[in-house]
């Protein structure tokens, strides 16, 4: 009988350890694990379960929700947001998160030492541009207020939809000064750093891993089933990869796309939509590019149900929109595949074979051998349907940005991933003077549309605004061709629970949980 | 004690010009540490460019620079914000180094043993397999040796880790992959020095006294049969541990080959002048050592 009792114990120990502890790939060594100067989506995977903002995200759909603030209210011009702390919510040390943590940290945000990678999402709150800028001394005139510790006041400067969303996001979330100040650059040693999320940091290996445990403090510690998260930082995906077919990672959220047609056939692969879209920017400011029909011939002349098809063979979708489906948004579909429009419209620019002589031109890319396979097809493509020579060319990926900053090209391979569940965060790159917008295209319609959108509060009439930027976008005058819309793969096991597929590729650690009992 | 004098200050002057290009070579590249492709706010980039001194002009970054430098400090990674470049080399170099002695260790044992039998038996089977496999093992490049090996004795065998960082179990593949080349170019200089020595006649003489074949070979060939092995021993240690990115990625070691290619490739300015430094201090050591040993070894070398 006691032989018996203690088998069982065994048998329990065993299941319970085996359970609690989820190991994925992370991909890359994380640069830092400060909230404030994130960038990067390994980061934000540590980040998400590090920390937790006023809100967090429903794993399932993404929709903001109760984080440490238990409520909100908003006010009915849409510019006032009072959130009321969960008096439950503390930081890993046990002392409580208060509303003056929020503030300090998003004071600390605006300040221009700081250099936090996401800052432009703070200009939404009233005045803070201004006290960034320097035009403001004074923190207090920043509509971010503490009424008490338990309730935080937040005026913005115009309605914004997608507010909610942000305070679910990574930037937002708060830090403890007190440590930061202590430790200075040190803060986010495992020894010294205190967050307020489901877990807290354990080990950080650097080039190894990074282990996380359960966080005693956390006011929702009960709902939490992990005992401990390991992020491996490899960042051979063919090594990860084996790996996970060895048995010793539970979920791999990239895969060697070389292996694909091995990859599809194994039931623990998975592919969903990404709120991401890869394409190629003109530059408009050198000709023939300047010439709307010619960049429209070159549009109608590729043909990337082929590449999807042919060469990425993942699930991704051919796309002549750039803006993908999201938060009720539904793209406008630009110049699909067509030789006759093609050639129809390079006669119209007055180039090509009956008209003004073309010299070849030239794709830029960064050096990949995807982008390599796509930016041939794409040449071969334009040869074949409107006879332009085209030659392809690689660059390292710091001197391919510095060269696409500087409009140092013609055509440059691109994409462009949302940072928040809202349009805007695609539309808003293509203002005329925004550094992202890299074509020199500046169309004073697209930018009064952007505006109009910006401060406009009628949902669906927001939602027409984007469409007739989208059309401007990818039709009437684009200064894009919009290729494919990216897609997740990746291999998860059968036993991870908890875990949903979405279009952000967001996966709170918090839902997680193992159930290896089938 | 001239000769090492000077052969001391040559080493310091080399240093010295070594720091100076990869400054100069560094900052001519196109692209900066803070380019990424969602462009950061004008603002963010003028503050980061004042914290690191960058807005100030090259000359006075490379005075600052070497000043920091010799007092100590190295500055901090612009990449793995603020993490210092001395911590990374710290954290990093171990792993690389141990890596480096197994595999120079292995290279040895698998390279000599196989020379040594070739040797013996010139022109037979044996050498010609010895032989062949040297060639395969000089042109097989590491990212199709290693995972071959990870496939074998790994996913199919699962006698060792695939991959990882921790244990002597996970170095063996690592090691062993980067091993291969040395150990063929080990094999077939063993395998030539030996055949010299033993048509020599003290060897023919040694035999005729009746010199069993094992002392034969262990106490009178191999100690010059190995020559050729020992003068190319200095630029393999040298190569193997400063060369081993490709197997470092391959089996997730944390080692210093990526950080040196990584800060390159991120524009990692103080990483890549930290890296740099500590590679340059290591083959001048080498060669240091290599030099001193020539001179003590042969007392003519010290009049050049």
């Amino acid at each position: 009988m006691r032989i018996y009792i203690l088998f069982v114990l065994l048998l329990l120990s065993t299941t319970i350890n085996a359970q609690s502890k989820f190991v994925f790939n992370n991909g890359a060594e994380p640069d830092t694990l400060d909230p404030q100067l994130i960038s990067g989506l390994s980061e934000m995977r540590l980040a998400e379960a590090l920390y937790e903002g006023l809100l967090s995200y429903n794993p399932k759909n993404l929709t903001p929700q109760a984080g440490v603030a238990k409520s909100w209210k908003i006010s009915q011009d849409g510019l006032h947001y009072t959130f009321y702390i969960n008096p439950n919510a503390k930081w890993s040390d046990g002392t409580p998160v208060t509303a003056y943590d929020f503030v300090l940290s998003w004071q600390r945000a605006l300040t221009v030492a700081t250099a936090a990678s996401y800052v432009n999402l703070f200009f939404i709150i009233d005045n803070a541009q201004k006290f960034y800028k320097g035009k403001i001394n004074s923190f207090s005139k920043v509509g971010i207020y503490a009424k008490d510790p338990l309730t935080l006041k937040v005026k913005l400067s115009k309605p914004c939809s997608y507010f909610l969303d942000l305070m679910a996001f990574v930037a937002f979330y708060p830090i403890r000064i007190d440590l930061l100040d202590k430790y200075k650059t040190k803060w986010t040693q495992p020894k010294n750093l205190v967050t307020n999320g489901a877990f807290t940091l354990d080990q950080w290996n650097s080039r190894q891993s990074i282990i996380l445990i359960k966080n005693r403090h956390y006011w929702d510690a009960k709902n939490v089933k992990l005992d401990k998260v390991v992020a491996l930082a490899y960042d051979d995906i063919n090594t990860a990869y084996k790996m996970f077919l060895e048995g010793s990672i539970d979920w791999l959220p990239a895969i060697p796309t070389q292996q694909i047609d091995e990859i599809k056939l194994n039931p623990d692969y998975y592919v969903s939509p990404y709120l991401g879209t890869y394409f190629y920017r003109f530059n408009i400011t050198k000709k023939p590019f300047d010439n709307v029909h010619f960049r429209r011939a070159l549009i109608y002349a590729t043909d990337r149900q082929s590449i999807t098809k042919n060469l990425l063979k993942g699930g991704q979708k051919a796309v002549s929109s750039f803006c993908p489906p999201v938060a009720g948004y539904h793209p406008v579909e630009g110049c699909y595949y067509n030789p006759t429009k093609a050639r129809q419209e390079l006669k119209k620019s007055g180039y090509g074979a009956v008209g003004k002589k073309l010299p070849p031109i030239e794709i830029l890319y960064n050096t990949s051998e995807s982008h390599k396979q796509i930016a041939e097809t794409i040449a071969s493509q334009w040869k074949q349907v409107l006879g332009i020579d085209v030659i392809s060319r690689n660059q390292e990926w710091k001197v391919y940005l510095s060269e696409t900053k500087k409009l140092h090209y013609q055509v440059a391979r691109s994409s462009w991933i949302g940072d928040y569940g809202d349009p805007s965060t695609f539309f808003s790159i293509f203002r005329g003077n925004d550094s992202n917008n890299r074509t020199g295209w500046n169309n004073s319609k697209y930018n009064k549309l952007l505006n109009q959108a910006q401060t406009e509060t009628n949902p669906k009439k927001r939602l027409q605004l984007f469409q007739q930027m989208e059309l401007l976008l990818v039709k009437t005058d684009p200064p894009i061709l919009p290729i494919y819309r990216y897609v997740n793969q990746g291999m998860l096991r059968e036993y991870v629970m908890g875990w949903y597929e979405n279009i952000r590729d967001i996966h709170p650690m918090k839902y997680i949980y193992l159930d290896k009992t089938n | 004690m001239r000769f090492f004098f000077a052969k001391i200050i040559y080493a310091v002057t080399v240093l010295f010009i070594l720091a100076t290009v990869t400054f100069l070579m560094i900052r001519l590249a196109p692209g900066g540490p803070f380019s990424q492709d969602q462009a950061l706010d004008v603002s963010v980039t003028d503050a980061l460019n004042k914290r690191y001194h960058f807005d100030k002009p090259i000359l006075t970054q490379y005075k600052i620079y070497m000043q920091n430098a010799l007092s100590g400090d190295l500055g901090v990674s612009l990449k793995q914000k603020n993490k210092p470049v001395s911590e990374i080399i710290v954290t990093h170099l171990p792993p690389s180094l141990f890596l480096g002695a197994i595999a120079i260790v292995l290279a040895l044992l698998i390279g000599c043993s196989a020379g040594i039998v070739s040797s013996l038996y010139p022109n037979s089977g044996v050498d010609y397999w010895c032989m062949g496999l040297s060639v395969i093992g000089i042109s097989l490049p590491a990212f199709v040796f290693g995972p071959l090996l990870q496939t074998f004795f790994a996913r199919y065998l699962h006698w060792l880790p695939v991959a990882g960082y921790g244990d002597i179990w996970h170095l063996f593949l690592p090691s062993l992959t980067l091993a291969l080349p040395f150990a063929s170019r080990f094999a077939r200089l063993m395998r030539s020095g030996m055949l010299e020595v033993l048509n020599q006649d003290f060897i023919r003489t040694a035999k005729s006294k009746g010199v069993r074949p094992f002392k034969l070979i262990t106490i009178h060939a191999l100690r010059g049969g190995i020559l050729p092995v020992v003068s190319y021993l200095g630029p393999a240690i040298a190569s193997i541990t400063t060369g081993s990115l490709v197997v470092e990625q391959i089996f997730a070691i944390p080692g210093l080959g990526r950080e040196f290619v990584q800060s390159a490739l991120n524009r990692d300015y103080f990483l890549v002048m930290g890296t740099v430094i500590v590679y340059g201090v290591f083959i001048v050591i080498c060669n240091l050592i290599s030099n001193f040993m020539y001179a003590v070894l042969d007392p003519r070398v010290r009049e050049y």
